[in-house]
């Protein structure tokens, strides 16, 4: 149990997708306007990681891995050069699902979301997720707890980012910085104090 | 001052609107301001009269600093003659030496330690000052906004958090990340997320670590080593790390052990928020629940005993005089900029800030500190309590009064 609890706090706080790795800033950046907005999506996120992740744990396990075909009658079959493909196909059909989702019964969000979550599907968090998952080796157990703190994590980053971006509806930048500039700025000083959890040890 | 005054008067049509030097108003105003006071008197209602203006607030913080100043100046110089005592040596070498010749460094003696301290500390506050002072004049000219005293509090607050030993080149470049990226670019003092002092720091201690951090860097004499308590202490044996210690509470109460200059003595930082609470200026709610906070993971730390971690053993009462504790509760994270702005989110925001400096202390070996980083994500996540506080504020508002 504690094992799957430090899966889950690395993934949260010293491996954060966003802040540490950098990864699925796009999204992260575009839809950090609001809280109530940043929450939908993190919460959106957070779903696709726990669902995709896991999913794409059991491919890997038992069809793509060397010899994974082996029950099959197919031994000796290397299938990992086709991950790549396979995994966005997953979160590509997650993604689906969840926007129909949204669509029917959360209109709301779905609207401000807009062409963001559609291109969710090739939001490099999430496929980065997925290939930590296979890089790691991790078991089936260890890959939900990975999905969880990974969705979490991107969640948490990107709902801080908003609230501090609600905040500078008061600044006054120069010129050049104004919006997406000073985001990126507020983004970099975020990763900088994020660095303050790197190097936990229990 | 009455003929500096009319000076001064006689001078402000030149920086006026079509004035020939209506660029340099800035500074004119600033000077102006920081002589005599505001000029500006509010024409329409409501009107307050308070001689803490929001100018005045600033200095306020300046002069609650200076016992931390007094302390900071006296400590190092007291550090580097014990130092050279015990070696042996008469005197440092360099450009100080040529001036403590007039001395003798005795640790004993107030003079020779505070002259010292002096050599270490006011190279250091110089170059911060001016630095961040150059910055903070070309923003301001360039964008016309007014002066902050501000500057002043964000530019001697980070010399405090410094070792030292620090090079001064390392000041200036953390000065001017501090000041450029964590303030101007967002428009100035009031409207940055971060307190500029903190990110300078940090900057430089993840830019130029073998500067900020180690044994050697404590104590101002080349090759004496003296590791901070905390350090000792995370080499200390486990049932017991206190009496690994060569000192006792009060030393570190007061002050007179190795660490960054301004944060060794817990007392001149009760004193500087004496001050600080009594004008109302830094807000009691966070001082409280930071303290709080880290009583709270300290005795449960304390409490279920560990057998593979010294830190996890100090009695709480010893972490909050240990390392920048008590300077950061008390100047850091109640900066009335970065902090909540709600007075339940001032709650959350110090609890959240105390129990996460001292877990980061007790079980991130890769920094021994961790005041200066909880308070930086306290930072970020300070918008997001005043969020939680304002939506629960407007739920309830809507079921009691539809």
């Amino acid at each position: 149990m504690i094992h799957y609890l430090e899966i889950i706090f690395t993934a949260l706080f010293i491996e954060n997708l966003v802040l540490s790795f950098f990864l699925g800033m796009c999204t992260f950046l575009a839809i950090s306007k609001q809280v109530k907005t940043a929450m939908g999506l993190g919460l959106a996120v957070l779903i696709i990681q726990i669902i995709t992740v896991p999913i794409n744990n059991l491919i890997y396990n038992h069809l793509l891995k060397a010899d994974a075909l082996a029950w099959a009658g197919q031994p000796g079959l290397d299938l990992t050069f086709l991950g790549l493909l396979i995994y966005i196909g997953v979160i590509a059909a997650v993604v689906q699902i969840l926007e129909m989702f949204l669509d029917r019964f959360m209109p709301a969000l779905y609207n401000s979301l807009g062409i963001y979550l559609p291109l969710l599907t090739v939001n490099c968090a999430i496929l980065g997720a997925s290939l930590f998952m296979v890089e790691r080796d991790y078991n089936f157990g260890e890959s939900v707890a990975y999905g969880i703190g990974a969705g979490a994590g991107f969640m948490l980053a990107v709902v801080a980012l908003a609230g501090i971006r609600e905040k500078l509806e008061y600044a006054n930048p120069p010129k050049g910085l104004k919006g997406l500039g000073l985001t990126f700025v507020a983004a970099g000083l975020m990763a900088l104090a994020f660095m303050g959890v790197a190097g936990f040890a229990f | 001052m009455k003929i500096l005054d009319k000076y001064l008067k006689q001078a402000a049509p030149l920086f006026a609107k079509d004035g020939r030097l209506a660029r340099w108003y800035p500074l004119f105003e600033a000077t102006d301001s920081f002589l005599m006071g505001s000029r500006l008197t509010t024409r329409t209602a409501p009107h307050v009269r308070d001689a803490l203006d929001l100018k005045r607030v600033m200095i306020m913080v300046v002069i609650s600093l200076l016992p931390c100043v007094g302390m900071a100046i006296w400590n190092t110089g007291y550090q580097a003659n014990l130092a050279l005592q015990a070696l042996g040596i008469a005197g440092p070498s360099g450009w100080r030496g040529a001036i403590m010749a007039a001395i003798p460094c005795n640790p004993d003696s107030l003079a020779a330690n505070l002259l010292h301290g002096a050599l270490y500390f006011l190279p250091i506050y110089l170059v911060s000052v001016t630095v961040g002072g150059i910055w903070e004049c070309v923003f301001n000219i360039v964008r016309g906004h007014e002066m902050s005293e501000a500057f002043l509090v964000t530019s001697l607050l980070f010399p405090l958090t410094l070792p030292a030993t620090i090079p001064l080149w390392q000041v200036a470049v953390g000065i001017s990340f501090g000041v450029i990226f964590a303030k101007e670019a967002f428009g100035g003092v009031g409207r940055n997320f971060m307190n500029p002092a903190l990110v300078a720091r940090a900057f430089i201690f993840f830019a130029y670590p073998i500067r900020m951090s180690g044994n050697q860097i404590w104590v101002g004499v080349d090759g004496f080593s003296s590791a901070t308590a905390l350090a000792e202490l995370a080499e200390a044996p486990v049932a017991a790390p206190i009496t690994a210690l060569n000192f006792s509470w009060n030393d570190a109460f007061l002050g007179t052990i190795p660490g960054s200059m301004g944060e060794t003595s817990t007392l001149a930082c009760l004193l500087g928020a004496a001050l600080l609470l009594a004008c109302g200026i830094a807000s009691w709610r966070v001082m409280a629940a930071m303290l709080l906070g880290g009583l709270g993971i300290s005795l449960l730390c304390w409490l279920v005993t560990s057998p593979g971690n010294p830190l996890c053993n100090i009695p709480p009462h010893w972490h909050l005089v240990l390392g920048g504790f008590a300077f950061g509760l008390v100047f850091m994270a109640t900066d009335p900029v970065t902090a909540p702005h709600t007075d339940a989110g001032k709650w959350g925001y110090g609890l959240f800030i105390g129990a996460l400096s001292i877990t980061i202390r007790i079980f991130n070996p890769a920094y021994p500190e961790g005041v200066m980083l909880a308070i930086l994500l306290g930072n970020v996540f300070a918008p997001l309590f005043d969020y939680v506080v304002i939506q629960a504020n407007i739920r309830q508002r809507m079921l009691s009064h539809g």
